[in-house]
């Protein structure tokens, strides 16, 4: 089926063909009989050879050959020398089908089922191996193969692993050969093996030695994961953090029931207008963890019992791991004035989902200010809608000179144990650093430019927060312009990539004195993709408009969002919107103005919760008064992600679904929304 | 740019199912079961699926039942999870999923998940994510998916995620397109996705596509209009496809097209063959070919028939 060359059939090879697959079929139809009638006599058997040996694929032959000699094997008269007799045969048909076609499963598998009854020797297989990885060293059949006799004759990781060695010494661009070797390094690894203890002595040898890969040719790809695993392995440590937290530690959160302050000195960071009767704390990890709950995490206050806290994973589906926790915190109705103290980890129990303990206890704590709402809720005019073009929004790239408070330091939890951040970290980066450095001088090529991006990454990331900057930003921003000119078939990665990078680099400059909401412009960026949540826990209202965001994938880290603007971006479709199902204080959305309707193919569709990735939990109520006059086969985007919502307002003008039908479904859905397109609803 | 030349393709897909005499014909006989869902899908694709004897189709379905409740590739030979699914994926294009004793199916098909939660293809114990999605994709389009147990399933295609952040057909087996696709499919079909590094996985994806706009399935190999629905499906599924250029795929799965005669091969100049008329639709499909109804990603079958199944009461 693969690599035949095209050729217009000419009549005596059309006759050729025919007779050979005369002859093919008369085999197929004698060994069916043998086969239906259970015939295992060595003619039989010695047919279905025949058979294999033209057409490897024909599986139901390797079934009967097994049946053969278990028919065999269970005779009176079998002895060692005649089972070995019948066993060698069958390896041989196999070397035979192998030669005919060296990819084919059924061979491989029968070989695996032979050596199951205890023959052969490791040594036969191993050169069987060598002859076939010879032929083709990527033929993933065999290296599956020789993991499995490695593994059933106990042959030791580091032989293996001397292999891989000789493997890629022949020949660097062998991607199998290096996949094969950080399976073993990190089967090693996690051992602790004797003399694989240590990451710092080992890392640094396999970057030489990845180095030769890379730097002899920089366009192939063999080297490329493996060098990026080796980075992945040199800065991540395997204890989950806590990376933020909303409220920061130390700040000063101002619950008001209404839209206006009165006047008071608070950080914009901490103030939250709440309608509930409860704020939400928020926890946000490095990586996701399982685990938390009110044993794990303690909270202390005056007006809530630590058991009735209910922690909840922000996370698809059931899953019970996320990065981002959260506990909603009741709130009495009257003047409060309360310290409250959050202790993480303090008992054992977090644990990330490779099963390493949160091993650094923290404890933040923030004092909570009650202000009993001044007018009824209910007479508030719903007249109002809510526009963005607010004063005191915070607009992005707008710094002053002096930064009063470095606000994100506020939320950014400082884990005071890696200080001394192994330094063989840093060295072992600054080496990766300098070699790239040189590769680009020399040879001006992608993979140089995108690992020395990722490179001056992850040191800024290992430096930071105790270093105040992220000192390579403008470096790197600029090293993704240049991917996206040099690379344009990847143009878009390169861009998303930056997208993320813009956002790290954004630090806000605060003065103490705000009025109203919180509320940040991160609009006409041209970001095409959201990032550095962990900053951005504190934002009520954002606007995101005019920028060309496809997703908004992690937005539901945002918990506070209480007014969200995603006008003019390139939204594709209303599974899209799946992260905001998460945010609970969510009032008011725009989405005017996308490509919702344009696009037949869905790129969100398993993403989002429905019974197509079977992850609509048990909580689905389906409201029959909906359901029977919405026609679900033609709207379950629209049901499914909205039916949670509690939105007083949406625009979504601009979008080819929203036609008057859609809207009139929309209604439907959603009987609180009292504004669509600008018109109020009764 | 060049067309996609419908109706040579829809011509070449009927006369691959007439033709049982070629000599590629019979060395195919034992997966015609795959070569049916194959050509058939694609011709739903291309708007043309009314032009086949539905109920012949059915009754030669039928006859590859076999007791276990599993489904042979071809009339006489021994069931498997393979043709199993792709038996039930052409019962679904028809509408005709009511034919089957979805009791039966199952029971075959629980049987074959093991301890470790992965599952084996047939009753010779051969092991391979490939059988985790068939197993998972099969029992979701019969709606009893809660018959197998989910969780061990999951857990054992997670232990078959490489470094690299794709998946293969075994715990250390290299990442293969194919396998990724199985993999990721599954793990969308049970609202697992969370557990894919996407960014990782998206990477590795995207670096798929070479300078002539064609996929491979492995770095330094070649490209193959197959890889156009593992890679591809695989990209969408994550919400990474628009990391590849999507134009240049077009024009490369165009160009495998054999416009006189009809199919697409797996790259351009090479012989035809049904499997690869299938991909390269399918793909255009997911490229929003215009022209060609919308096809689903994880069950790889058309929108509307997975909508029928899920959403109409």
């Amino acid at each position: 089926m693969h690599g035949r060359p095209r050729k217009a059939p000419k009549p005596e090879d059309e006759a050729a063909s025919s007779a050979k697959a005369q002859k093919l079929r008369a085999l197929q139809t004698q060994f069916f009989s043998f086969h239906h009638n259970k015939i295992y006599t060595k003619e039989a058997v010695e047919l279905s050879a025949k058979l294999l040996e033209i057409n490897p694929e024909s599986y139901t032959a390797w079934n009967y050959r097994k049946l053969a000699v278990e028919h065999y094997l269970n005779l009176p008269d079998c002895n060692p020398d005649s089972i070995k007799s019948v066993l060698d045969d069958e390896l041989r048909v196999v070397e035979n089908a192998l030669r005919q076609n060296f990819k084919s499963y059924g061979a491989w598998h029968h070989r695996k089922w032979v050596l199951s009854k205890g023959h052969s020797s490791i040594d036969n297989e191993l050169r069987l191996l060598d002859k076939f990885q010879k032929a083709d060293s990527r033929n993933f059949h065999a290296w599956n193969y020789r993991r499995f006799v490695a593994e059933s004759m106990k042959r030791s990781e580091q032989d293996e692993l001397k292999y891989t060695e000789d493997m890629i010494y022949a020949n660097f661009s062998n991607y199998s050969a290096w996949h094969n070797r950080s399976v073993l390094l990190s089967a090693l690894f996690d051992k602790k093996a004797e003399g694989f203890l240590l990451k710092e002595k080992v890392l640094p040898e396999e970057y030489e030695f990845i180095h030769q890969a890379i730097f002899t040719d920089p366009d192939d790809q063999s080297g490329w994961f493996y060098h990026l695993w080796l980075l992945d392995q040199t800065v991540t440590t395997d204890s989950p953090l806590l990376a933020s937290s909303w409220p920061g530690h130390g700040s000063d959160v101002l619950l008001v029931g209404d839209r206006c302050y009165n006047g008071s000195a608070f950080s914009p960071f901490s103030a939250l207008h709440s309608d509930s009767g409860s704020f939400p704390i928020v926890l946000y990890f490095n990586q996701p963890v399982r685990g938390v709950n009110s044993s794990t995490v303690t909270v202390e206050c005056g007006f809530n019992k630590n058991e009735d806290l209910l922690w909840k994973p922000l996370s698809a589906s059931n899953s019970q791991t996320a990065r981002v926790w959260v506990a909603h915190l009741k709130v009495p109705s009257s003047d409060l004035h309360s310290t409250v103290e959050v202790s993480v980890g303090h008992t054992k129990g977090i644990i990330s989902t490779r099963g390493f303990e949160y091993s650094h206890p923290s404890m933040l704590s923030f004092k909570v200010h009650v202000q009993p709402m001044e007018r009824d809720s209910s007479q508030v005019s719903v007249a109002e809608s809510i526009s963005l073009r607010e004063e005191n929004f915070k607009v992005y790239g707008k710094q002053s000179e002096e930064s009063i408070i470095d606000s994100f330091d506020q939320l950014i939890i400082k884990n005071g144990h890696e200080t001394t951040a192994s330094n063989w970290r840093f060295e072992a980066l600054a080496k990766e650093i300098e070699c790239f450095r040189e590769l680009l001088s020399l040879v001006d090529c992608k993979i140089g430019k995108l690992t020395l991006a990722r490179l001056l990454k992850a040191y800024d990331a290992m430096s930071y927060p105790f270093a105040n900057k992220l000192v390579h930003s403008e470096e790197v921003l600029e090293l993704y312009s240049d991917l996206m000119k040099l690379d344009r078939t990847h143009y878009q990665f390169y861009k998303d990539e930056r997208s993320i990078v813009l956002l790290q680099k954004y630090k806000d400059s605060v003065s103490s004195a705000i009025c109203g909401p919180i509320c940040l412009r991160l609009n006409n960026l041209s970001l095409s993709r959201m990032g550095a949540f962990e900053k951005l826990l504190w934002v009520q209202m954002l606007d995101l408009s005019h920028n060309e965001l496809q997703s908004i994938e992690g937005l539901k880290a945002m918990q506070l969002l209480s007014c969200l603007s995603l006008r003019n971006n390139k939204l594709r479709s209303l599974t899209a919107l799946e992260p905001l199902r998460k945010l609970k204080l969510l009032r008011i959305l725009d989405i005017s103005y996308n490509q919702i309707g344009d696009h037949s193919i869905d790129t969100t569709r398993y993403v989002c919760s429905s019974p197509l990735s079977h992850s609509v939990g048990s909580e689905l109520n389906r409201d029959e008064t909906v359901t029977s006059d919405v026609a679900l086969i033609n709207n379950w985007e629209a049901f499914y992600i909205f039916k949670d919502f509690n939105l007083n307002q949406l625009d979504i003008v601009g979008n080819t679904i929203a036609d008057e039908k859609f809207k009139s479904v929309l209604v439907k859905i959603m009987p609180k929304l009292k504004q669509l397109d600008g018109k109020l609803l009764d | 740019m060049a067309e996609l030349a419908v109706d040579k393709h829809f011509k070449y897909i009927l006369s691959v199912e007439k033709n049982k005499d070629s000599f590629e014909s019979v060395v195919m006989d034992h997966l015609r079961m795959n070569g049916a869902y194959w050509g058939l899908t694609a011709l739903d694709l291309l708007g043309k699926l009314d032009s086949v004897n539905v109920d012949e189709v059915i009754s030669w379905i039928l006859k590859c039942q076999r007791e276990s409740g599993g489904f042979s590739g071809n009339i006489g030979y021994d069931p498997h999870i393979l043709y199993t699914l792709s038996a039930v994926q052409v019962l679904a294009l028809f509408n005709k999923l009511d034919v089957l004793d979805i009791d039966k199916v199952a029971t075959y098909i629980t049987g074959l998940q093991n301890e470790d939660g992965s599952f084996s293809g047939d009753m010779w114990g051969e092991v391979d994510t490939r059988f985790s999605y068939i197993a998972i994709c099969c029992l979701s389009i019969l709606c009893c998916l809660d018959k197998i147990n989910v969780e061990k399933a999951v857990s054992y295609i997670l232990s078959c995620k490489n470094l690299d952040g794709g998946f293969g057909c075994t715990p250390g087996g290299e990442s293969h397109a194919g396998q990724i696709f199985c993999c990721v499919g599954a793990l969308a079909l049970t609202g697992s996705l969370h557990y894919v590094d996407k960014d990782l996985l998206g990477w590795w994806l995207c670096e798929r596509q070479v300078k002539s706009g064609g996929l491979n399935g492995r770095p330094e190999k070649l490209p193959d209009v197959c890889y156009s629905w593992w890679v591809l499906s695989s990209l969408i599924m994550i919400d990474r496809v628009h990391w590849i250029d999507k134009e240049k795929l077009v024009k490369f799965i165009l160009d495998c097209q054999d416009v006189e005669n009809g199919g697409i091969s797996d790259r351009p100049d090479d012989a035809v063959d049904v499997y690869h008329t299938y991909f390269g639709v399918a793909g255009l499909s997911l490229l929003n070919y215009p022209g060609l109804k919308a096809i689903d990603p994880a069950y790889a079958l058309p929108v509307d028939v997975v909508n029928r199944i899920f959403f109409s009461g």
